[in-house]
């Protein structure tokens, strides 16, 4: 199983700014990748420069194309789903519509059929709430449905930026939940942002830690969990 | 509210809490502009300079081009009035040709109606328009961006209806409107009736400018700027929004009725056609082109707008239009900073290439 | 009795004018989330090109449909050209741009096509229905045209795929982008629509308004008041506020206000409705957890 994505010597930024100096890690198919580090420490900016959201040089490579030359909507296409930061909710409108949004791509309407009956039963929140506007949802039914929309996409590589973001404990847990029942049911590979460390080395095999723009320390999560530097700066003890 | 949506998901502060932007130029060119500079001493030199300067004017200039430059200063106040209020605050109006009209009006009648001296009549124009413009402010408070400009748009369309009113004809004319008596140059001072005119202009516009620019170099201005850029953050910070809004409302009225006023003065002559929508379209091309939140702006500007109907008049009717627009736009595009930050800039570049 | 009704036929042909308009302002809206300046100004000068093709010989329908084609790729074009380097600006630039937009359409306007008043033909015949006094068959038609093209949008925003994903491109570029939307086609293609929907709209207008360069000036406030007041993201909704303006305006105007005094009416409704309620009668209430 090689890799199915894989980024080498990732540089990123903002208008004048360089966030990412050269960034280096892949993921295997099927595995749930961390990618761990501080406030501005350019986890974010990972993600969105996998995705073409912002300026980037590099080589990025998913499922052996190379993806880094390619617009936000064509790397979409390839099956890439970005749950972004701040969730990305189509506010004005209902939670049915913002996964219908998520099935644009697609044309097999008995499968999208399937799959909202699936999102419903794995989030029953929405179901409930499927007629009602999106942005009165609460943070966490709304992280649940920017999930549920990037899942209509059927993706095989799903980005997460710090789905803990703002939620209550409880529901952090029932969503960290749901993404492993999620990876082990369907095998769809996910690459996860967090700056909680702790519940990202719970879920994930694998881990990178990032400073300021450079991969630091690399490995399983067994081996990232028990390292020094990380244990004390990153999970407290 | 509906219009609350659009601002949170324009901006990226309201989607994600990361500020930082997703795309280029996100933030946005107005803003470019600094805030108003220190008043060093080379400065304060080169203004006085200029002060003097424009005091020595009207003795080496023909009338009609003293009579023109009078009105570019007219125009130049209420610049300053529209600029406040767009440049300085983010608040859109297309309605500032009403203030200016009504300003106008009310000096017109004032001196027509009721024999006032035109020294005087100047300032119940800008004092009922300051108070219009802050009763206009506050449903403002609730509008924003396009709602507020259409709402002033309706206000510009509006007015010259008004005016041209059969109830209020006896005062304003209807639609022939008044023609004024030139003042008279007092004290039997040596100089002539347009000379006059021009310093009386001149001394107020003077008055005008300082007040601004105290006002917008201090707190109020500071404040004002940051409820423009960041609205949520400046109530946070204790900024009393709605306070700051109208006020400024009411002062860039003020500003701009005063201007009004004065061009009755100036051109002798009121009607209601010529205080149109375009009017308001005139203004908004002045601050444009002359650069936003700045007040030296407000001087390019007028000429800007006093000049360009002049000499593409000439081209063909509709050309000083067309020309407006193409450059409203470009301006917008290339110089957001308008002529006052490209003057600016050069001023940087020239200091920076002195200072080696 | 007679005359009253008189002004509400009269308000309800004017309507029918302004809900032409307020749809195209509708359209830009839904696809865009802006409010276009401009749109009067486009509407006219795709009248003007109408008139030139029928003065050159061509057949009604024939220009009709060339002129709804030629304003689609004018609406695209401007879309791409001056809207869209301004895109990511605040909302100030644009509305700058906006009006700059409607400034040079309409002195290009009068530049090309000179400013005497033209006439313009009518599709319908001229013979009034059952003979009635009260309403032309033209403007019965529009009413008719209008009320097939409201229907038309309302059903493509609310169940079409594309409609949806223009909405969403309006609300959220950015993550229309990440559910694959090709947001810059979106907005192309909203701009085009409104363009043509405006076309149309202002080729009903000329046979009653006259065709000159100031024609949709004034049904442009008119409009704008009955979009607001029905509901900018609600074609239905514009279309009924486009009605009640008109009548408004011709009642009020005949019994209250005076004639003179028409745009008055439009000012205090627009301000009115973005006070008390700015979704208008029939739009959507957004609200946002800050």
């Amino acid at each position: 199983m090689g890799a199915l994505l894989s980024v080498r010597n990732l540089t990123a930024g903002y208008g004048d700014t360089t966030v990412l100096h050269g960034l280096n890690f892949e993921l295997n198919e099927g595995g749930i990748t961390a990618i761990l580090g501080a406030n501005g420490a350019g986890k974010t900016t990972t993600l969105r420069a996998l995705c073409g959201l912002c300026k980037r040089r590099g080589e990025i490579e998913f499922d052996g194309k190379r993806i880094d030359r390619l617009e936000a909507e064509d790397v979409v296409r390839l099956g890439v789903a970005h749950v972004p930061d701040g969730r990305g909710t189509f506010a004005a409108m209902t939670a049915e519509e913002n996964l219908r949004l998520g099935a644009y791509l697609r044309r097999d309407r008995n499968e999208v059929a399937k799959d909202f009956d699936n999102i419903y039963t794995m989030f029953p929140r929405l179901k409930e709430r499927r007629l009602q506007q999106a942005g009165t949802l609460s943070g966490g039914e709304q992280q649940m449905l920017a999930i549920g929309r990037a899942l209509m996409l059927r993706p095989r590589l799903l980005l997460l930026d710090e789905p803990s973001f703002g939620l209550a404990p409880l529901i952090v847990q029932e969503i960290y939940r749901t993404l492993r029942a999620i990876n082990q049911q369907t095998k769809v590979s996910m690459l996860l942002v967090e700056q909680n460390a702790t519940l990202a080395l719970d879920l994930a095999d694998h881990a990178y830690l990032v400073e300021t723009g450079r991969v630091v320390i690399s490995g399983d999560s067994e081996t990232v969990k028990a390292d020094e530097t990380i244990r004390r700066s990153y999970l407290g003890y | 509210m509906a219009e609350q949506i659009k601002t949170t998901t324009n901006t990226s502060a309201g989607q994600n809490l990361s500020s930082v932007p997703l795309v280029k130029n996100a933030t946005a060119q107005i803003q470019a502009v600094p805030l108003p500079r220190r008043m060093t001493g080379s400065r304060a030199w080169g203004i006085a300079a200029i002060v003097i300067v424009g005091a020595l004017l009207p003795f080496v200039l023909q009338n009609f081009y003293v009579f023109q430059l009078t009105l570019a200063m007219v125009y130049a106040i209420a610049l300053i009035g529209l600029n406040m209020l767009v440049g300085y605050n983010g608040q859109v109006s297309l309605g500032h040709g009403a203030l200016y009209a009504i300003g106008a009006y009310i000096a017109a009648i004032l001196m027509n109606s009721f024999d006032w001296p035109y020294w005087l009549s100047v300032w119940p124009a800008g004092f009922v328009c300051l108070v219009f413009g802050y009763f206009f402010g506050l449903p403002a408070l609730r509008l924003s961006g396009h709602y507020l400009a259409l709402a002033s748009l309706a206000l510009a369309v509006t007015t010259p209806q008004v005016l041209k009113h059969k109830a209020l004809e006896e005062w304003t004319g209807g639609f022939s409107g008044i023609v004024l008596s030139k003042p008279e140059v007092p004290f039997h001072l040596p100089i002539n009736q347009d000379q006059w005119i021009y310093f009386f202009v001149y001394a107020i516009m003077l008055v005008l400018f300082l007040i601004a620019h105290n006002l917008l170099r201090g707190r109020i201005g500071r404040a004002m700027i940051a409820i423009r850029d960041q609205p949520i953050a400046a109530e946070a910070m204790g900024i009393n929004s709605a306070v700051i809004k109208t006020s400024t409302f009411g002062v860039s009225a003020f500003y701009t009725g005063v201007a009004g006023a004065l061009s009755a003065i100036v051109v002798q002559f009121v009607s209601p056609d010529s205080y149109d929508f375009f009017l308001s379209i005139t203004l908004l091309v002045g601050i444009a082109v002359g650069g936003f939140a700045t007040i030296s702006g407000a001087i390019y500007g007028a000429l800007f707008i006093l000049l360009v109907p002049n000499f593409a008049g000439e081209l063909s009717k509709s050309a000083p239009w067309a020309i407006y627009g193409v450059l409203l736009i470009l301006v917008m595009y290339f110089l957001p900073t308008g002529f006052a930050g490209f003057v600016r800039m050069i001023g940087q570049r020239l200091s920076g290439m002195f200072a080696r | 009795m007679d005359a009253l009704l008189h002004q509400i036929f009269s308000g309800i042909a004017s309507g029918g004018i302004y809900a032409g308009l307020a749809l195209a302002l509708v359209m830009i809206y839904q696809s865009t989330g802006h409010i276009n300046f401009a749109q009067g100004e486009m509407a006219m000068f795709s009248t003007y090109i109408a008139w030139e093709l029928i003065d050159y010989g061509t057949p009604y329908w024939g220009a009709f449909f060339l002129t709804v084609v030629f304003a689609f790729a004018a609406g695209v074009a401007i879309e791409r050209l001056v809207i869209r380097p301004f895109h990511n600006l605040p909302v100030i630039a644009l509305i700058i741009v906006f009006i700059g937009l409607l400034v040079i359409v309409n002195s290009t306007a009068s530049w090309i096509f000179g400013t005497t008043l033209k006439t313009f033909p009518s599709p319908f015949p001229a013979e009034p229905l059952w003979n009635n006094h009260y309403i032309s068959n033209h403007e019965l038609g529009s009413i008719g045209i209008v009320i097939v093209i409201v229907a038309i949008l309302f059903a493509f925003f609310r169940y079409t795929a594309l409609g949806l994903a223009m909405r969403a491109v309006a609300e959220n570029p950015i993550s229309s982008r990440l559910v694959g939307i090709r947001v810059s086609w979106m907005l192309a293609l909203g701009w085009g629509l409104a363009a043509a929907i405006g076309a149309v709209s202002g080729m009903l207008v000329a046979p009653i308004l006259y065709l000159d360069s100031s024609m949709m000036g004034g049904v442009l406030i008119y409009s704008l008041a009955g979009a607001i007041l029905g509901g900018l993201d609600n074609p239905w909704g514009a279309a009924v506020g486009g009605f009640i303006i008109g009548i408004m305006e011709n009642v009020l105007g005949a019994y209250v206000i005076g004639t003179q005094l028409k745009f008055s009416v439009a000012l205090i409704v627009i301000v009115v409705v973005l006070l008390v309620r700015p979704a208008g009668l029939f739009g959507r209430t957004v609200v946002t957890r800050v």
